[in-house]
C-alpha cells in the first residue's frame, strides 16, 4: 500500500515538559516521527511546551511551535497552519488527550483536519475503563472481576464469586484513601466498612486482586492492512501490584515457556486487531504462576514509555515505522532500518538479555513515601544489555548512579536482619537491594519468594550473584574466577571490593591476562542476517564485532538516566556536540545507558555503545577505540564525575580542562580566581564547628545561606535567619568537620541572574541573559527565567557582561559555561559558575538562534568562534519574552514537601513566548499546568518575615475580583489594612479548618511560605500537601505569587467605584 | 563454576571450548542454528533437526525447565545442544525435568559456554557444516574426520513411525504420513475434529486409499527430501484421488512428485519470526520455520502448481496450491509449536478441502 498522496502537511502533538510517567522517551518517539514523516516527504508542523527537546529545534520539523499544549493554543495553531493531518499517537498521553479535546471541541471538523493512525473511537474504546472491559467480555479475553458496591453485604457477594483476595478502591476519594485489600472475613469488615464511610458516595470498586500474577508487556504493531507484530515482550521482575514504570523488567520475558509466550501474543495480536490500531501499542497482560490463567490489564493504544524500551532493546524503531504507517505505509513493504536486507513485517530475535531499572528521585527526596504500588514514582530509567542474565542486571545496577553499585547496599552489613526483612516486605524503591543483602545474611529464598512473590527464576539469578561473590572471596587473586565473575557482570570495582584489591589492580590482572570485554551488535535478528548497525554493548566472550575505525573519533558521554536536576537537556546538548563532531569532519561515538532518549537511538551517532557510565566501562570502550579525544562538559554532572579518572588514566579530556573546572568548584581556588579577576561575590567563611559557624554568621550579618562544602545541586543548603535555626542547622543537618567545612555565605535578596556563555580561551560569545522571577534562594532550575531580562539597568546588563567574559576567560573556558548572579543595590556578584552545558542551553539556543552545543563543541576541537561568523560579546536580545517555566511532579510524591527552596525539586520545563511579558508569563504559567483564573479565592497564610510583602499581594488580588481567605495571623494583618478577608481556622484549631476549605474545592491559589518550627512546619507541610492532593496551585514563594497576581491583573478589568 | 570442558569442533576447522552438559555421548551432526527464544523443548524434539546440532541463538536456555506436554516427539534424534548457557534450575509450573536431565536421558550430548552469536555468524557466513561435540582433545583428527565423512541419508527412515496407529476425532478420516512429524500436526488436526490415522513414511499409496482418508497430510522431516525413498511415487499415485496437504518436507515432497526440484539452501531457516507473505491477501504471518532444502520456483514451471506463500526476506518459495487438483503445501509449520499461531487457517482450509471434496462426490 503506497503512502497517502492526498495530505502533504502534518502536525504532530508532542508530550510538554518532563514529568513522573512522562519523560525523555517522546522527545525520542516524537522526533523519530517528524523525522519519519518528513523522509516521506510530508510537511511536518511541531508543537510542543517543552523547549529541552531535540524535537523542539528546527532541524526536527518544517514548523515549529513551542506553546502551551491545550486545545486552546493548538487550536490556534490549527486555524492559522491549516494542517491537512493531526498526528496524535506519538506526544504520549498529552498528545492523545489533545487530539480527543479538540476533536470534541470541533476544532478538527472545522478546520478539516484528519486524524492519523488508530481512529478516536479505537483510543476511547482502549482508554475507557468500561468500554474496554465490554470489548473485552465480547472477544472473550479476561479482565479482572470488579463491581461496584454500596454496601458490605455486597461485597460479600463479590466475595462469594471471585474469592479472596480483592481489592477495595473506594470511589471519589484522592490517591486511594481508605482502600486495600482483604484476604479474608476480617478485612472484608473492616475495609469496606472503612471504604463506604470514606466515599463521599458511599460507593466502592471492588476488584479480584491479581497481586502476585507475573505481569507480562507485548509491544505490538499493526498496520492498515491488519499486518500485525510483536516487536518485543518484556517480563517485569515485580510481579502485578507495581506500576510497571517503576518494575525491574527484563526482555525477553524468562520464564515463559513458549506455550505461554504463544498464548498471550495470541491474546494481544486479537486485541489490537479487535481495536483496530494503526501503530504501536503496548499491551499489558498478569499471568497466574501456577496455570494457564491470564488477564489483560490494559491496553495503550500509542507509542510509550515500553515502545521506547522495546525499541532499544531490540532495535527495532517503533515510532519511526508508527509514524509510517500512520501515513498508509504497511510494514510489509517497509525495509527493516536494522539490516536493511530484511523487511519491518517480522519479530525481532534477540540474542542478548535486557534489564530495565528505573530511577526513583528519592535520593532528592528523603522524606517522601517509597512505597511501591500502583502510581509511578521513578523519573527515569537506565537500560542495559548482557549475554547472561546477570551481566545485564549488574550493568543496569551500576548505570543507575543512586548510590548503589552492585546488588545490595553500599553499608548493607551494618543492617540488622529484622530490618533488612522489613524493607523487602515494604515494597520500597530499593527492595531489589535488600533482597540482595537478605540472601547475603543466608536468608532461604522460598522466605523471599513468599514476600515478594518474585519467580524463583530470578531470586536463583540473586543468588547465583552472592554465590559468586563468596567464591571470589575465597579464591583471592584467581584468574579463573576472574573470569566468571566478568562473564556474570561483575565489575572490578566489586570484584576489588571482594578481592581487598583496589580495582586498578584488578583491572590490571585482566590487562595482563587479556580478559577484556568484547563488544557485540544489536541488530534485531540474532546474528540472522548481515547487519551493518553501530549499535554495540559490551560483554566477556571471544568474538568482538565492533571494529575500530582509523578515522579521527571523539567520544561523547551521555548523561545517563533522567533524573531530577538532571533531565533531558543535557541529552540535547550530548545530540547537538555529535552532530556538531560530525560536521567537523570527525567520528562521533556515544555512551550512553538511558533507553528513552534520543541519543541512544542508533541513527544519531556514527557509533552507540549502550553501556554503563563507569570508569571501567568507559575505559574498555576508550582503549578499544582509541579516541582522539573524549568530552564530558555536555552530559551533565554523570559525565563530569568520569572526568578526572579517565584523566588519571592518561584520557585526554577535550574542552575546559579539569583543572580549570576545579578552580570553579574548589572554594579557595574560586576566591582566588575572583580576586584575580576583580569579580566580587557575597560575602562568605567556612567553619568547621558550631562555634566558629556562629561567629562567622555574626561577622557575615543574618541571612546566611548556609551548606555543606562540595555539594551538589544544593542538597543540605539552607537559608538561616538567625542563631537559633544556624545551631538547628549546625547539630541536625551537616556534620561539619576540617575534612568538610561547612560554608556560610551572606543571603543577598537581590535578582538573581543567569547567563550562558561560550568560549574558545580567546572570546566569549554571550547568547544572552535570563532574569529569574524568585529571589535568590529558589534553585535556578526550579525558578522562573524570564529573557530579556526585564528591570536591568544598561548599566548591569554591561556589567554582566564584562563579568561573564573575565569569568569564561579567567577560567581558561574551552565550551560552554552557565554563571549565576545576584544583583543587590545595584552591585553584581557572582554566586556560582559551571563551565559545561547547563539545563539552559536548549532553551536558550532556540531562542537566540545561537546554536550554543554546536559552537561550544567545535570550539573545543579547536575551531575559533571568530571564523564561525558569530559575532563575540552580548548578543542583541530577541524580540517579544520568553519564559521558562519549572514543571513539578508533587502529585505523584506523597510526603514531599513542595516548599521551594535551595533544593532542585522540579522535574521538567516549559517555554512560553509572547511579545508582551505578561501573555509570556501567562503561557508559561498554563503551559505548566496552573489554570490561571481570573476570579475565586485565594487563601494566604505566610510566615511572619513575609507579612508586609503579602500584605500589597492581597490588596492587588483582592482589587482584580478575588475573594481572600487567611487564618488568623496573616489575617489580622490584612484587616489592619482594610483588606477583606474570611478567616479560617488553622490546621486542626477549629471547625472551619483551612483544610475543609481546599478540600472542599472553594479555593482557588494558595499562598504558603515556609514558617520555622516543629509544629508550624508540620502545619505547613499539611496544608501544602493538600492542595497538591486537591489540585490546586500552591505558590510556596512570594514572587511567584507576584508574578501570577501580575499576570491576573492584565487579563482583568479594574473594577473602581466612582 | 563449570569446569568441565567440551569442544564443539567444525569441520572448517573451528574449534570452540565450552563445558559439557546433556549426555557424554557424544559425535557429529550438521551444525545450524535456530533464532527462538521461547520453545526450546519443542525445537529439541523435533524430529526434523535429526543429526543435527542445534545452535541456540538466544543464550539463555532451559528456564522453563521441561515438560510432559510439549514434547514433539518421545524419542528425541538431535545430535546436539549448543548453547551459550544452559539453566538447570528452571522456574516454570510445568516444568517436570531439567534440560540436562532430559537430554542425558535421551543421549542428546550439550556444550554451555560458547560464544553462539559468533557460531551463528559463521554458520551464516559459511553456511551449516558439519561439526562434532567432543571432550577429547584431538581436534586435528576430529576435523579430518569431519572433512572426510559421508553424511548420513537415512534420517526419515529412522523418525518415521515404524507401524500404523491411530488418534481418533469425530470428524474427517486424515491420513498422515510421518516422514519425521511434529506431534502437534496431530494435535493440531484433533483439534480441528479430524480422526488421525499415523502411517510410516513406506506406506504404499494402495495402502493409504484403502484406509479411505478424507485427506492425506503429508509431515515435515528430516534431511534431503530427494533421500526419501518412493515418498515421490507415492505421492504421485495419491494426487488427484484425494485433498492432499504438505507441510516442510511434505510441501519440498510434493514438489519432487510433480517434478519440480529442490536445493539446499546456505544456512536455510530456523526460528519462530519468519515473515511469510500470502499473496492472495498480501499479508503477512509471522511463521514458525524450520528447514534447509527449499522448492526451487523456477522448477514449478508447467506443474500446474502456483506460489501461493514467499519469504518476505528472501523471496524462497513458502506455499503453493495445484491449479487442477486438491492440494496445497507450505515450507513452514502451520502447527508451530515452538512459534505464532498465525498459520493455523492452513489446517481448516485443509477442512474445507476435505469438505467441498466430499459434497462434489456427494452430489
Amino acid at each position: 500500500m503506497p503512502k497517502r498522496k492526498d495530505i502533504e502537511t502534518i502536525l504532530v502533538i508532542g508530550s510538554g515538559p518532563i514529568i513522573i510517567g512522562q519523560a525523555a522517551e517522546f522527545d525520542y518517539a516524537g522526533t523519530q516521527a517528524c523525522l519519519a514523516l518528513r523522509e516521506e516527504g510530508y510537511r511536518v508542523i511541531l508543537v510542543n511546551s517543552n523547549p529541552a527537546t531535540i524535537m523542539t529545534d528546527k532541524e526536527i520539523a518544517d514548523v515549529v511551535y513551542i506553546e502551551p499544549l491545550t486545545p486552546d493554543f493548538i487550536g490556534r495553531i490549527i486555524r492559522k497552519e491549516q494542517p491537512d493531518a493531526l498526528l496524535p499517537t506519538l506526544g504520549g498521553q498529552v498528545g492523545l488527550n489533545m487530539a480527543v479535546e479538540l476533536d470534541r471541541l470541533g476544532v478538527l471538523e472545522e478546520n478539516n483536519v484528519e486524524l492519523l493512525g488508530t481512529k478516536l473511537e479505537s483510543i476511547t474504546q482502549a482508554e475507557d475503563r468500561d468500554l474496554f472491559r465490554q470489548l473485552m467480555n465480547q472477544m472473550g479475553v479476561p479482565v479482572p472481576e470488579s463491581e461496584i458496591i454500596n454496601t458490605v453485604e455486597q461485597a460479600y457477594d463479590f466475595r462469594r464469586k471471585v474469592g479472596y483476595p480483592f481489592i477495595v478502591r473506594p470511589a471519589f476519594t484522592m490517591g486511594g484513601t481508605g482502600g486495600g485489600i482483604c484476604y479474608n472475613d476480617g478485612d472484608l469488615d473492616e475495609i469496606v466498612a472503612n471504604g463506604l464511610k470514606y466515599s463521599p458516595m458511599s460507593q466502592c470498586l471492588v476488584e479480584k486482586s491479581i497481586a502476585g500474577f507475573k505481569e507480562i508487556e507485548y509491544e505490538v504493531m499493526r498496520d492498515k492492512n491488519d499486518n500485525a507484530i510483536v516487536v518485543c515482550n518484556m517480563e517485569n521482575i515485580d510481579p502485578v501490584g507495581i506500576h510497571t514504570g517503576d518494575s525491574t523488567v527484563v526482555a525477553p520475558t524468562q520464564t515463559l515457556a513458549d506455550k505461554e509466550n504463544q498464548m498471550l501474543r495470541d491474546v494481544s495480536l486479537s486485541v489490537i486487531r479487535e481495536l483496530g490500531i494503526e501503530g504501536g501499542c503496548n499491551v499489558q497482560l498478569a499471568l497466574d504462576p501456577e496455570s494457564f490463567d491470564y488477564y489483560i490489564i490494559e491496553v495503550n493504544p500509542r507509542v510509550s514509555r515500553s515502545s521506547a524500551l522495546a525499541s532499544k532493546a531490540t532495535g527495532y524503531p517503533i515510532a519511526k515505522l508508527a509514524a509510517k504507517i500512520a501515513v498508509g505505509l504497511t510494514l510489509d513493504e517497509m525495509a527493516n532500518p536494522v539490516t536493511g536486507t530484511s523487511y519491518a513485517a517480522f519479530e525481532p530475535a534477540l540474542d542478548y538479555v535486557v534489564s530495565k531499572i528505573p530511577r526513583f528521585p528519592f535520593d532528592k527526596f528523603a522524606k517522601g513515601e517509597r512505597k511501591l504500588g500502583t502510581q509511578m514514582k521513578a523519573t527515569g530509567e537506565v537500560m542495559a544489555i548482557g549475554r547472561t542474565y546477570e551481566e545485564s542486571l549488574l550493568k543496569a545496577i551500576r548505570s543507575l548512579e543512586y548510590g548503589v553499585h552492585h546488588l545490595g547496599l553500599p553499608n548493607g552489613d551494618a543492617f540488622e536482619l529484622d530490618y533488612i526483612i522489613e524493607m523487602i516486605k515494604k515494597q520500597s524503591d530499593e527492595r531489589l537491594f535488600y533482597i540482595g543483602e537478605a540472601l547475603r545474611k543466608d536468608v532461604p529464598m522460598s522466605d523471599i519468594h513468599e514476600w515478594t512473590k518474585i519467580d524463583m527464576f530470578f531470586l536463583r539469578k540473586f543468588q547465583h550473584i552472592i554465590t559468586i561473590e563468596s567464591e571470589l572471596k575465597a579464591n583471592i587473586g584467581s584468574v579463573d574466577h576472574l573470569k566468571w565473575a566478568k562473564t556474570y557482570g561483575f565489575s572490578d570495582r566489586i570484584i576489588a571490593h571482594r578481592w581487598n584489591m583496589d580495582k586498578s589492580e584488578v583491572r590490571a590482572l585482566r590487562g595482563e591476562k587479556g580478559i577484556t570485554p568484547v563488544y557485540k551488535m544489536v541488530d534485531t535478528c540474532a546474528a540472522e542476517f548481515e547487519s551493518t548497525t553501530p549499535y554495540f554493548y559490551g560483554t566477556y566472550e571471544s568474538e568482538n564485532e565492533s571494529a575500530a575505525s582509523d578515522r579521527k573519533k571523539i567520544i561523547v558521554l551521555g548523561s545517563g538516566p533522567i533524573r531530577i536536576g538532571q533531565g533531558v537537556e543535557f541529552d540535547y546538548a550530548t545530540v547537538h556536540a555529535v552532530w556538531a563532531i560530525q560536521e567537523a569532519g570527525y567520528e562521533a561515538i556515544i555512551v550512553n545507558n538511558n533507553p528513552e532518549t534520543v541519543s541512544t537511538d542508533f541513527s544519531i551517532s556514527d557509533k552507540l555503545y549502550f553501556e554503563p557510565l563507569t570508569h571501567e566501562d568507559v575505559m574498555n570502550i576508550i582503549e578499544h577505540e582509541q579516541p582522539d579525544g573524549v568530552v564530558v562538559q555536555f552530559g551533565g554532572q554523570t559525565a563530569i564525575n568520569l572526568a578526572d579518572q579517565l584523566q588519571a588514566d592518561g584520557v585526554r579530556i577535550i574542552g575546559t580542562t579539569l583543572d580549570d573546572l576545579d578552580r570553579a568548584e574548589d572554594r579557595k581556588r574560586f576566591e582566588q580566581l575572583l580576586r584575580d579577576i576583580d569579580v566580587p561575590q557575597p560575602l562568605g567563611k567556612t567553619a568547621t564547628n558550631e562555634a566558629e559557624a556562629l561567629a562567622n554568621a555574626e561577622y557575615i550579618g543574618y541571612p546566611v545561606l548556609v551548606r555543606p562544602s562540595y555539594v551538589l545541586g544544593g542538597r543540605a543548603m539552607e537559608i538561616v535567619y538567625n542563631e537559633a535555626e544556624l545551631k538547628n542547622y549546625m547539630r541536625d543537618a551537616v556534620k561539619a568537620s576540617p575534612e568538610h567545612p561547612v560554608l556560610i555565605d551572606r543571603y543577598l535578596t537581590g535578582k538573581e541572574i543567569e547567563v550562558d556563555a561560550i568560549s574558545d580561551g580567546e572570546n566569549v560569545i554571550i547568547p544572552g541573559i535570563m532574569e529569574h522571577i524568585e529571589r535568590a534562594g529558589v534553585h535556578s532550575g526550579d525558578s522562573i527565567a524570564v529573557y530579556p531580562p526585564v528591570t536591568l539597568e544598561d548599566t548591569e546588563i554591561d556589567m554582566l557582561t564584562d563579568y561573564t567574559q573575565r569569568l569564561a576567560l579567567g577560567l581558561n573556558t574551552v565550551g560552554l559555561i552557565n554563571i549565576q548572579f545576584v544583583i543587590s543595590n545595584g552591585e553584581v556578584y557572582v554566586l556560582e559558575v559551571n563551565p559545561r552545558a547547563s539545563r539552559t542551553v536548549p532553551f536558550m539556543s532556540k531562542i537566540t538562534e545561537i546554536p550554543m552545543a554546536n559552537l561550544a563543541m567545535k570550539a573545543i576541537l579547536g575551531i575559533k568562534l571568530a571564523d564561525m561568523a558569530y559575532r563575540p560579546g552580548l548578543a542583541l536580545f530577541k524580540a517579544g519574552y520568553h519564559v521558562k517555566a519549572p514543571v513539578f511532579s508533587f502529585s505523584k510524591l506523597k510526603n514531599v514537601d513542595i516548599t521551594l527552596g535551595p533544593e532542585m525539586k522540579s522535574t521538567g520545563e516549559v517555554m512560553g513566548k509572547d511579545m508582551s511579558l505578561n501573555k509570556a508569563l501567562f503561557k508559561g504559567l498554563v503551559a505548566s499546568g496552573l489554570e490561571v483564573k481570573d476570579h475565586g479565592t485565594a487563601l494566604i497564610t505566610v510566615a511572619d518575615k513575609d507579612k508586609e510583602e503579602a500584605v500589597a499581594l492581597a490588596s492587588r488580588l483582592s482589587q482584580c475580583g478575588y475573594r481572600l481567605m487567611a487564618t488568623k495571623g496573616t489575617g489580622e494583618v490584612l484587616r489592619e489594612n482594610n483588606i477583606p478577608i474570611i478567616t479560617v481556622d488553622k490546621v486542626g484549631e477549629g471547625p472551619n479548618s483551612l483544610i475543609k476549605e481546599i478540600q472542599s474545592g472553594n479555593v482557588q491559589i494558595v499562598i504558603n511560605t515556609m514558617t520555622k518550627g516543629k509544629q508550624v512546619e508540620r502545619d505547613g507541610f499539611r496544608i501544602r500537601r493538600e492542595t497538591v492532593e486537591n489540585g490546586v496551585p500552591c505558590l510556596t514563594s512570594l514572587d511567584t505569587a507576584r508574578t501570577l497576581v501580575e499576570v491576573i491583573e492584565s487579563m482583568t478589568f479594574n473594577m473602581e467605584k466612582m | 563454576m563449570l569446569t568441565e570442558k567440551r569442544y564443539l569442533v567444525l569441520e572448517d576447522g573451528t574449534v570452540y571450548e565450552g563445558y559439557r552438559f546433556g549426555s557424554d555421548r557424544t559425535g557429529e551432526g550438521e551444525l545450524v542454528f535456530n533464532t527462538s527464544m521461547t520453545g526450546y523443548q519443542e525445537v529439541i524434539t523435533d524430529p526434523s533437526y535429526t543429526d543435527q546440532i542445534i545452535t541456540f541463538s538466544y543464550p539463555l536456555v532451559g528456564n522453563a525447565g521441561i515438560n510432559t506436554e510439549d514434547n514433539e516427539t518421545l524419542l528425541p534424534t538431535v545430535r546436539g545442544i549448543v548453547l551459550r548457557e544452559a539453566e538447570n534450575e528452571p522456574s516454570n509450573f510445568r516444568s517436570t525435568e531439567t534440560l540436562d536431565s532430559f537430554l542425558n536421558r535421551h543421549g542428546i550430548p550439550g556444550i554451555s559456554g560458547v560464544d553462539t552469536r559468533s557460531i551463528t555468524r559463521r554458520i551464516r557466513d559459511k553456511g551449516v557444516m558439519k561439526a562434532s561435540l567432543a571432550d577429547a582433545e584431538n581436534h586435528d583428527e576430529i576435523i579430518e574426520l569431519l572433512q572426510n565423512s559421508p553424511f548420513r541419508t537415512d534420517q526419515v527412515k529412522r523418525v518415521s513411525t515404524k507401524s500404523p496407529y491411530i488418534s481418533t476425532g469425530p470428524g474427517h478420516r486424515v491420513v498422515l504420513i510421518d516422514y519425521g512429524k511434529k506431534e502437534n500436526i496431530v494435535r493440531s488436526l484433533n483439534n480441528k475434529g479430524c480422526d488421525v490415522t499415523v502411517v510410516p513414511f513406506d506406506t504404499s499409496a494402495a495402502d493409504i486409499l484403502r484406509m479411505q482418508p478424507a485427506g492425506v497430510m503429508l509431515s515435515n522431516g528430516p534431511g534431503d527430501p530427494e533421500d526419501v525413498e518412493g515418498a515421490v511415487e507415492t505421492i504421485r499415485a495419491l494426487i488427484g484421488r484425494v485433498p492432499v496437504f504438505g507441510v516442510c518436507m511434505g510441501h519440498q515432497l510434493i514438489g519432487l512428485a510433480y517434478g519440480a526440484s529442490s536445493y539446499k539452501m546456505k544456512f536455510g531457516h530456523r526460528g519462530s519470526n519468519v515473515p511469510v507473505k500470502n499473496l492472495a491477501t498480501g499479508r503477512i504471518e509471522i511463521t514458525s520455520q524450520n528447514h534447509g532444502y527449499s522448492i526451487d520456483p523456477v522448477s514449478l514451471e508447467g506443474t500446474g502448481f502456483e506460489v501461493t506463500h514467499t519469504a518476505l526476506n528472501d523471496g524462497t518459495v513458502e506455499g503453493m496450491r495445484h491449479k487442477e487438483h486438491p492440494v496445497f503445501s507450505v515450507q513452514y509449520h502451520p502447527e508451530a509449536s515452538a512459534g505464532p499461531h498465525d498459520s493455523e487457517y492452513l489446517f481448516s482450509q485443509f477442512i474445507q478441502m476435505m469438505d467441498l471434496v466430499k459434497e462434489d462426490k456427494n452430489a
